[in-house]
């Protein structure tokens, strides 16, 4: 079958496509974005983690047919038209937050989700929100520093800069 | 059909992790400061252990613009270019190692541009991670040759504006004429200096560490950005014009071989290119039996291995058994050991004669390295060559392994490496470099091999389980005066240990007791055991630091003055690669100082200590936990016994860290975060068990990791003891975790831990 995929403001259409394969491989192998990353298969990891009109999803086990005309966003997708990093992004990489970093992507759009919602996090919130995203090498603390740093950034930027 | 051949998996893991590499590392330290024309360089393993032997400095003086005295870097039009030798699976020595080139140097780190080397013996010398070695091993040969590009980029200048080169100096990438103000860039001087001869040993001047601009500052990793914008930086990640998605079918049960495959049906299924039969090559570390699938996509070829049906034959397969194992080492665990390893003073005598005694069985089980990158490797063989992309921790071995399988000579093979999403000790090891080079020869375009989590997990070089009689005494006087330990191991042959299931005489309290025996006996056992996260030392310290705390309270004694005495008076235990006793005691005092021992804590909480030495590395760390009352409710743990399940909160985890001059502050605090947490996660609820061969946790649902609501606050404090060379820390702060925990859960609620995981005695994390 044929279908129309919308991921980070583009349509994609994807021919001869089997409607289950997870959005996780079409992303990947079919669309070349391989910042989302595989981990477990089974929603475990949180590697895959993907927005889906702005609420995370594990797109390892999220059907390609599913995803219907809601809008995908990637980890490609959170910079600016210039590559300018986004709040979240310049945290992690001012707090050096990263090991391997395979986990990060993953963990940056559980974050990007939760900054949306709820733009001043208390620390509960932000360990319940990045529950589903493991760290191999066990960078949480500096992920959470990195949530609240960008949390601050993004209220400030908000208030004028202030 | 014959058995499979372990060869080479204990040399490996002892080469790149044992005691014989810190030899050489420090022997490079000694050597260099002696003779700098010498550059030293370590060839492949030979014999079980690397040698180490001289080259001469490669003569390179070009015509061309490009400045280049040396591999580690290179000055053009295009700036400052400095390569990163060693392989970066999260250690972050793709920043530290290029630091230390870049501060010899005197470059200001923005004009710097950090490129990950190729691999290539000839240039580099041995190119791996592994037993925290990258920055010992690397060091001094790294600040010669930024020292060296210095001097003769001062020489350029000096020629240019002829004058003196005494009056030269340089700063943030320039050479500065402090007489008369005017500077010249590295990057106008680089044709000038690429034209004159490489300086001498005697003119080639290090710096005082005194003027450090960048080392023990904090920098942010080089590949970063890239990280946060999701490119391509990982194997996993990599695609070249063809490329088909294959997938690798072993027997479950390490050891079996393909009997019949449904491949035709297989072949036609959706997006199916091939499927056939690999014999493999005999070699446990390399290529095992199995079935490969090649498709269109990673999802096709997926559901085709799920359609897949082996008849294996596994009358040579592993049939190991968790639970038989256990029972076993509790029979052999009061008989005399195989093998000696200590055999101190009168051990017997001094059990029988003390006024004070502790006897305890400790156990831990399997656990598997996990690393959240699932194995893989792409692979193209065409026209007799091959060119391999692959996140390996030890690249020529790849390159050694797969022109074995391919049939080609080593120099017919180009490896790519890549940035591996944790490594941990498992990629150490290319049995999927392996697979693919043989599956790409097969087929003939273009593959990426991937495993899925269960074959990574299934798949692994397991860090093997253990168990430990512990029996000791102490006198009137509440000194310690004997120390036995039974330790029950496996074999691969039944003699043997396996590797990172050995006990050598290096092991603590040796030296500092006078009465002590150790032995050690095997248990045959077939799944592969190999090299993780700081190997031996990771279980090791849990024993022997718990069973410390043991003997203090059946002296009834504070714990922290116990094992300050024990370290006793500052001296070098063991030569130059034991021990330093003045170091262990400063790592020991300044944690229980910043984590307030010895303070009033209320009902239910408690602190525990634990010190270990391991990969040259010092670290002390104190635990502060609560427990909660056992919960009365029981549930079953994995071997069948049933227990009450308990609450335990980890507060804060204090660790401080003796690894001699700190290369880059923000990396160094982050490994022993990292370390710490990996550590609780480890101790808390890892373990893969084994049914008839088969691992029976193979996915993150029943192998469940620490997160981020159980993650405790992480103190790190640093010392820096005069004299000493900078050591690594990808491994060292891993192995005090566990047993300052469980110490600090004696301390809270008189329940002595004997178990990792300690699920198993019904812990949970709040």
């Amino acid at each position: 079958m044929s279908l129309n995929l919308k991921v980070n403001g583009a349509v994609h259409t994807l021919s001869e496509i089997d409607p289950q394969t997870p959005l996780l491989w079409v992303l990947r192998d079919t669309l070349g974005l391989v910042g989302t990353k595989y981990g477990c298969g089974i929603s475990q990891c949180g590697a895959c983690t993907v927005l889906l009109d702005g609420k995370t999803t594990k797109s390892c086990m999220f059907p390609v047919a599913s995803v219907g005309d809601s809008e995908v966003t990637t980890i490609e997708g959170l910079a600016g038209p210039k590559g300018e990093l986004n709040a979240l992004q310049k945290a992690w990489v001012e707090l050096d937050v990263a090991q391997c970093g395979y986990c990060q992507s993953g963990q940056i759009m559980a974050a990007e989700s939760l900054l949306r919602t709820n733009p001043n996090p208390k620390d509960e919130e932000i360990d319940t929100a990045m529950a589903s995203n493991i760290c191999r090498c066990g960078t949480y603390l500096r992920i959470r520093q990195a949530v609240k740093t960008a949390a601050k950034q993004s209220l400030s930027d908000d208030m004028g800069g202030e | 059909m014959t058995s499979l051949s372990y060869a080479g998996i204990n040399e490996l893991a002892e080469a790149v992790n044992g005691q014989r590499l810190h030899n050489s590392a420090l022997d490079e330290f000694r050597v260099v400061k002696l003779d700098r024309r010498q550059f030293l360089k370590l060839t492949g393993v030979v014999g079980g252990g690397l040698m180490l032997a001289s080259v001469a400095p490669r003569a390179h003086a070009q015509e061309n613009a490009a400045f280049q005295p040396n591999r580690y870097l290179k000055i053009d039009s295009e700036g400052i270019q400095i390569f990163a030798k060693n392989p970066e699976i999260g250690q972050g020595v793709k920043t530290s190692l290029p630091m230390i080139v870049a501060e010899e140097l005197d470059a200001s780190w923005s004009d710097v541009q950090v490129i990950q080397a190729p691999i290539d013996s000839d240039a580099y010398g041995f190119q791996f991670a592994g037993g925290s070695m990258s920055i010992p091993m690397n060091y001094m040969t790294l600040r010669n040759a930024g020292a060296t590009a210095r001097s003769m980029l001062i020489q350029a200048a000096a020629n240019k504006w002829n004058v003196d080169k005494t009056a030269l100096s340089t700063r943030d990438s320039h050479v500065v004429d402090s007489t008369s103000g005017r500077k010249l860039s590295y990057v106008e001087l680089a044709s000038e200096a690429a034209s004159l001869p490489i300086p001498s040993a005697g003119d080639v001047v290090l710096k005082d560490p005194k003027q450090f601009r960048l080392l023990g500052t904090r920098l942010t990793g080089v590949d970063n950005e890239a990280l946060v914008k999701g490119e391509p930086l990982f194997g996993i990640d990599q695609s070249l014009p063809g490329l088909k998605y294959a997938v690798y079918q072993k027997c479950p049960a390490i050891g079996g071989t393909v009997s019949s495959a449904n491949l035709d049906e297989v072949k036609k299924m959706s997006g199916v290119v091939d499927a056939f039969v690999l014999d493999g090559n005999g070699s446990a570390m390399e290529l095992l039996p199995g079935v490969a699938i090649v498709a269109n996509s990673t999802w096709e070829a997926m559901q085709a291995k799920r359609a897949l049906r082996v008849e294996w034959d596994e009358s040579n397969a592993s049939k190991d058994n968790w639970e038989q194992a256990s029972r076993e080492a509790n029979r052999l665990r009061l008989e005399s050991g195989q093998q000696q390893v200590v055999n101190q003073g009168d051990i017997d005598a001094a059990l029988e004669s003390g006024a004070g005694s502790a006897s305890g069985f400790y156990k831990y089980h399997f656990v598997s390295h996990a690393p959240l990158e699932p194995q893989n490797c792409t692979a193209s063989f065409k026209d007799g060559a091959l060119e391999l992309w692959a996140p390996t921790q030890t690249p020529p071995q790849a390159v050694g392994s797969a022109a074995k399988i391919a049939g080609v000579a080593p120099n017919k093979v180009t490896l790519n490496q890549m940035r591996c999403g944790g490594g941990f000790g498992r990629r150490l090891y290319n049995d999927f470099v392996c697979e693919a080079a043989a599956i790409a020869k097969h087929v003939g375009v273009p593959i990426k091999l991937q495993w899925t989590r269960e074959d990574d997990i299934a798949y692994d070089l397991f860090r093997a389980g253990g168990f430990h009689q512990m029996d000791g005494s102490v006198d009137a006087d509440g000194k310690i005066t004997g120390w036995r330990d039974h330790f029950i191991t496996f074999s691969a042959d039944g003699n043997r240990p396996v590797s990172g299931g050995s006990l050598g005489p290096g092991i603590f309290p040796h030296g500092l007791v006078s009465n002590m025996r150790v032995e050690q006996t095997s248990l045959k056992w077939t799944n592969r055991c190999a090299a993780w996260r700081a190997p031996g030392s990771n279980v090791f310290a849990f024993v022997v630091q718990s069973f410390l705390h043991e003997l203090a309270d059946a002296a009834n004694r504070d714990h922290l003055d116990v094992l300050l005495e024990v370290l006793g008076d500052p001296r070098q235990l063991g030569g130059r690669q034991g021990m330093h006793t003045g170091r262990a005691s400063g790592v020991v005092k300044l944690a229980a100082e910043k984590a307030g021992w010895g303070r009033e804590l209320p009902e239910g909480r408690g602190l525990g200590v634990a010190f270990y030495f391991s990969h040259a590395g010092y670290v002390a760390q104190v635990a502060e936990v609560s427990v909660g009352e056992p919960e009365g409710a029981t549930s079953e743990n994995r071997s069948g016994e049933s227990v009450q399940r308990r609450k335990l909160h980890v507060h804060k985890i204090t660790a401080a860290t003796d690894v001699g001059p700190i290369i880059n502050l923000s990396g160094a605090e982050n490994q022993v975060q990292g370390s710490v947490i990996d550590g609780l996660s480890t101790m808390m609820d890892l373990s893969v068990t084994f049914e008839n061969g088969r691992v029976q946790e193979t996915n993150f649902d029943r192998y469940r990791m620490l997160r981020m609501p159980s993650t405790p606050e992480v103190g790190v404090h640093f010392i820096e003891t005069g004299g000493f060379p900078p050591t690594g820390l990808g491994e060292p702060a891993f192995p005090p975790v566990a047993p300052a925990v469980c110490n600090a859960i004696f301390a809270a609620s008189g329940h002595r831990v004997r178990t990792l995981p300690i699920s198993e005695e019904g812990f949970y994390l709040a």
